[in-house]
């Protein structure tokens, strides 16, 4: 039963095969943890369907079947009436064992999901209104870095990611690899996941936090181990430096602009603390948080008019030249 | 001094016929006039206020659930900025579960359970007025707030730290958290007087294994409410006063904890979903044995199916926590108990089923309404134990799937039954029929558009939306489905005009009822429709579960009454043996005035709080004003 | 419908004590839902204390006299408002007053006492989360009581009033009634206020 199901969901879960964006579906399950829900998912959609099925039948049957005449309501027919009672009797302790299995099924799939592994790389992911930050925190500082929005990991690896808020409570949620968790202010929570394939997995908050709720979702790259051990390597160096004039000049515009006041570049004494690190912005694939993919245009647009594109969130619209703006788009996209 | 005032008294044994219903009429009728209007105690009177008040706020709530599905008709949509957004959404969950869902089945019972438990008016009638005027100003004050920019945009639930004011500087929240107040007042009231008049107004005779199944249903949901609503008066009042006070119940920093609100708000929360689904189900209950032309099967098994779902109500907040890192072996305790919440449900679907499997059903509205509740509440039920289940939760928890989850449960499990019970008890209530013609167009009309409307969510949730997004981009390849869902709605909200001009068109003009157009057995259609204001000539004795199927051509009844002053019968818990000639409030301004007094302590609370000091003399003297007796024959016995 | 009657009720009294009377059901109906809103706030206080390791957070413990002091009077209150009830019971007008003004001097007595307690909780409402939950609870409870005492000064002159009809002595047994609730209610309070921040 479930096979076939899951044969005849086939069209919805290759739906989001076709965004651009990134896979971001229960039913196309990505990960060790998400294949397992999808199990446990699969076997209660079963059961759930033959109830309801075999429940509009004895209605139908109910209504439809001959009926024997009586007039008045209260000539009622006792055998009937006593054997009705054992139905039902039967019915709820059905009701109660498969409500007993169900349990039994489903905190086993509980336990093989939030199963954990010693091993899993470790990330720190700080929720902030509206966007995310990412930690990869090592035993030695200088192999420690931050990023945003964006988080890649080696397929096939776990990966634990410890979950805390900057502000209020949101939830990271990457349906294809796994179910999601809040990040809850004061509190730490953590989660377990392995991407079983390399992709591109779309991920976004679950739980209301505010104005921009919509747009805050994240990336989830899973590379193959080499590519992932390259890709660190290099985001844990400091910024490119502008190569050309222009890109000076960004720079230089960066800090005189007010940007570095909320944006860390390093390597540079761009330092703020209040927005996501730009260290290596220009790698990335999306801008606001998931809202635009990114591209020369996009970023620009962002940086000229936050406001208009996600209107509400807490980076200000600066007053910028139309040259300085090139200056500042030519340098962020250095930052490879 | 008593005893010489009774035999000078004129009693209901001494009069017959028309002289007595003319006495009784004058005893117990409403003053006339505007004045006499605003100090009416009669639960009919207060009843059908409270009902169209419900009403029209589900109107509202649908009207913002339209602007919602317009806005997600397609992606990136301008129609509505994130902030209105943000407000709608909590707007129209706020309304439908705060000023809908539940005062509506209040009123239901404010206006039935005093008849069919046979007696003249409800326990504690000032106190009943009162609820309703502080229901009114609550909601009209949340409703006021929103259209001057005011309106909660933080969720139905309001979770901190984001309601915080670190997070929400305006006054938005406070609307909300104190609206809340005025609305668990009026609850909580109504609650005590069903309580009080089901244990003791009861006709004699009506023993604990007489009482009608709706009245059960609703002697349960107000233990319910009264059990459950303390929980949420303690976290908004703890709320409001983080944020008017810096008291720091909420703030991680200072030891408080932002999961004792979800503890708090989910205490109340899921008994909530039962507060609303349980009068439901004792619509159901009546409606199917009218229609089924045969009593329930079952009577004891949906009682203590009743009696079983409120208590395992209590037991089951957490599974709406389950993504917030608790200790997975309770979170998987509590899947269990969740879904141990389908064995009650269950007795009662499978009584009702072979209630109709035995029955010779007559198929008109109200019954159509009940068949499109069995089919619709099933399938929430069951989406409800896939919610249960903590690995599937993580994925569809705050996702469109619960989304059609929920409105399965609470439209399928509640409102189809509640629209049933407006054509099966519309009668009653107005002396007049609704079409059944259009009653027809309203059923196809709301269960079609139901299904198109919510059924696509569970899709929607699975491929990945969230709930509470004000828009989504083009390449989630959610638009087809969203736009579907968004047609579902207009036909939906059709039905729901269907019925508006249903109830226009037939209050006035409709086929005159009779006293018992559908041949029903329990007492409420032993009077005139609509009843007069002492709803019985004589206080009916009860012999039969189904008493007016016992004998449809006579009743017996007690005599003794006064005449002269209001009375009432009250009798034992258990048996319904008399006990006591217990008078009846007089109508009366000061629930009004008392009413008005604590909605400027309410509101002017959120201003500051030197309110709690100036709010409260003002409250003190209309209580007393309400409570000191005014010289009546009422009074004074 | 036609009406047989088949039992007269005419000599059934107008009002009942206790179970055979509606304000006293009503009253229990008040009482289970307020006693459910202690439990609530009792309820927050444990969880306010078992996830901070420090408790009480950044103050000393309330000084005990107020508490103790309210504690024992609560308890021997229960000696006048029992006899208020008894003479009640009898319709013994004059006892009643002596009775309903004792227990509203008892009240007063007791609300002044709550103050000097609020100024000896060692705390303030915005100092922490423990200062927030205490003083919420002991708000709620002063609530009760101050209502509580409020009804009964109004019931005390009302039977000095013309109105001072047998169906009031039912509203006196109610009265008392509602006050061993008050007392009731207080004792796991005062446990959990003034012992517990010792544990």
């Amino acid at each position: 039963m479930p096979i076939r199901m899951r044969t005849a969901l086939v069209p919805f879960a290759t739906l989001p095969l076709a965004a651009c964006a990134g896979r971001q579906s229960t039913l196309d399950p990505q990960g060790l943890q998400s294949a397992q829900i999808l199990n446990t998912l699969f076997i209660f959609l079963s059961v759930a369907a033959v109830v309801w099925i075999a429940v509009v039948i004895m209605l139908c049957a109910g209504l439809l079947r001959r009926k024997r005449a009586f007039d008045q309501p209260l000539a009622l027919h006792q055998p009937f009436e006593r054997t009705t009672g054992r139905v039902i009797f039967v019915l709820g302790v059905a009701t109660l064992a498969i409500v007993l299995g169900l349990s039994i099924v489903s905190y086993a799939g509980q336990r093989t999901v939030f199963a954990k592994n010693e091993h899993a790389l470790t990330l720190k992911i700080i929720s902030h209104q509206w966007w995310w930050e990412i930690r990869y925190e090592n035993d030695s500082p200088d192999k420690s870095f931050v990023t945003a929005n964006e988080i890649r990991i080696p397929a096939g690896q776990p990966v634990k990611v410890e979950l805390e808020s900057a502000d209020v409570i949101h939830s990271f949620w990457v349906p294809s690899l796994t179910g999601k968790m809040d990040l809850i202010t004061g509190q730490k929570n953590e989660l377990q996941f392995t991407a079983k394939n390399a992709g591109i997995y779309r991920g976004q908050c679950a739980e209301f936090c505010g104005l921009q709720h919509a747009h805050m979702a994240f990336a989830v790259l899973a590379l193959p181990a080499d590519e992932f051990g390259r890709w660190r390597d290099h985001e844990n160096q400091s910024a490119n430096s502008p190569t050309d004039q222009l890109g000076r000049q960004g720079e230089q515009l960066f800090r005189a602009k007010g940007c570095a006041l909320c944006h860390t570049i390093r390597g540079t004494l761009a330092g703020g603390q209040l927005g996501p690190d730009l260290t290596h912005v220009g790698a990335r694939t999306t801008v606001a948080a998931g809202t635009l993919p990114l591209t020369p245009a996009t970023l620009g647009a962002w940086i000229a008019d936050p406001q208009h594109i996600k209107p509400g969130n807490y980076m200000p619209k600066m007053p910028l030249q139309s040259d300085e703006l090139i200056a500042i788009l030519h340098y962020l996209e250095q930052l490879k | 001094m008593t005893v010489r005032a009774d035999e000078r008294e004129l009693r209901d044994d001494a009069l017959n016929g028309l002289e007595l219903s003319a006495r009784l009429d004058r005893i117990w009728r409403t003053p006339s006039g505007l004045l006499g209007a605003l100090m009416s105690v009669d639960h009919k009177v207060v009843g059908r206020r409270y009902i169209a008040t419900a009403f029209a706020f589900l109107l509202l709530g649908g009207i913002l659930a339209i602007l919602m599905r317009i806005q997600l008709a397609g992606p990136e949509q301008t129609f509505l900025s994130a902030d209105k957004y943000n407000q709608i959404f909590t707007m129209h969950g706020s309304t439908m579960m705060f000023l809908f869902a539940v005062p509506v089945m209040e009123a239901f019972a404010v206006y039935l359970v005093p008849l069919m438990v046979g007696t003249r008016n409800i326990a504690f009638p000032r106190l009943n007025a009162f609820s309703y005027w502080m229901f009114l100003f609550g909601g009209c004050f949340l409703w006021i707030s929103f259209a001057l920019n005011v309106g909660p945009d933080v969720g139905w639930f309001a979770y901190v730290p984001l309601s915080s004011l670190q997070y929400t500087p305006t006054k938005r929240p406070d609307v909300w958290a104190q609206m809340i107040t005025f609305t668990e007042v009026a609850a909580l009231a109504v609650s005590v007087e069903i309580v009080v008049t089901v244990f003791k107004l009861r006709a004699p005779g009506m023993t604990l294994d007489r009482i009608p199944l709706f009245v059960w249903a609703m002697l349960v949901t107000s233990f319910l409410v009264m059990f459950a609503m303390p929980s949420i008066m303690v976290a908004s009042t703890s709320l409001i006063l983080d944020r008017l006070v810096n008291t720091r119940f909420y703030d991680s920093s200072s030891g408080g904890h932002p999961l004792l609100w979800q503890h708090l708000f989910w205490f109340f929360g899921h008994p909530e979903v039962y507060i609303i689904f349980i009068p439901g189900t004792g619509m159901v209950s009546a409606i199917l044995a009218t229609f089924a032309r045969r009593p329930v099967i079952g009577y004891p098994v949906i009682i203590l199916s009743l009696i079983a779902t409120g208590f395992l109500s209590f037991g089951l907040w957490v599974h709406h926590m389950f993504v917030t890192g608790l200790p997975q072996l309770g979170a998987g305790l509590f899947t269990a108990s969740s879904m141990l919440i389908a064995v009650p449900s269950g007795l009662q679907i499978f009584c009702w089923l072979a209630t109709l499997w035995d029955g010779r059903p007559v198929y008109r509205t109200p019954l159509l309404f009940v068949i499109g509740f069995i089919v619709i509440f099933v399938l929430g039920g069951l989406s409800g134990v896939m919610v249960a289940s903590v690995p599937i939760d993580t994925q569809v928890h705050d996702t469109y799937f619960v989304v059609a989850h929920f409105h399965y449960v609470l439209i399928g499990g509640a409102v189809f039954p509640l629209v049933g019970a407006v054509y099966y008890w519309f009668p009653k209530i107005t002396g007049r029929m609704l079409s059944e013609r259009l009653g027809r167009w309203n059923f196809w009309l709301a269960f079609v558009g139901f299904n198109v409307a919510f059924f696509p969510m569970h899709i929607l949730g699975l491929i990945g939306m969230p709930r509470r997004v004000y828009t989504y981009t083009a390449d989630m390849d959610w638009a087809h489905l969203n736009l579907l869902s968004s047609g579902g709605a207009a036909i939906f909200a059709l039905s729901f005009a269907v019925l508006l001009v249903n109830v226009m068109i037939n209050l006035r003009s409709g086929e005159l009822a009779g006293d018992n157009p559908w041949d029903a057995s329990t007492l409420e259609w032993a009077t005139s429709s609509p009843p007069p204001p002492q709803n019985f000539d004589r206080i009916p004795v009860v012999k039969h579960r189904d008493p007016l199927w016992l004998d449809s051509a006579s009743l017996p009844v007690v005599a003794g009454l006064s005449v002269e002053r209001r009375e009432l019968l009250l009798t034992s818990l258990a048996e319904a043996e008399p006990q006591t000639r217990e008078a009846s409030p007089e109508p009366s301004i000061w629930p009004l005035l008392t009413a008005i007094a604590t909605t400027v302590f309410f509101i002017g609370s959120i201003f500051t709080p030197w309110a709690v000091l100036w709010g409260t003399p003002p409250m003190a003297v209309t209580l007393i004003g309400w409570f000191w007796p005014g010289g009546s024959k009422e009074d004074e016995e | 419908m036609r009406q047989t009657i088949v039992r007269n009720v005419a000599g059934l009294p107008t009002f009942g004590y206790g179970a055979h009377s509606g304000p006293w059901w009503g009253a229990m109906g008040f009482m289970a839902l307020e006693g459910m809103g202690f439990a609530i706030a009792i309820g927050a206080y444990l969880y306010l204390y078992a996830v901070n390791p420090n408790w009480p957070i950044g103050a000393a413990p309330p000084d005990l006299w107020p508490g103790t002091a309210e504690t024992i009077i609560y308890l021997l209150s229960i000696i006048p408002n029992e006899m208020t009830n008894r003479v009640a019971h009898r319709q013994d007008l004059a006892k009643v007053r002596v009775g309903l003004i004792a227990m509203s001097v008892i009240g007063v007595g007791l609300l002044v006492l709550r103050g000097f307690e609020f100024a000896h909780l060692n705390t303030r409402w915005d100092n922490s989360a423990y200062g927030s939950i205490v003083w919420l609870v002991l708000g709620l409870h002063t609530t009760h009581l101050a209502t509580d005492v409020g009804d009964t000064i109004v019931l005390t002159v009302l039977m000095f009033t013309r109105h001072a009809k047998p169906r009031r002595f039912s509203d006196v047994t109610d009265n008392v009634f509602y006050w061993n609730f008050v007392v009731l209610a207080w004792l796991p309070l005062y446990v959990l206020l003034d012992w517990v921040p010792r544990l």
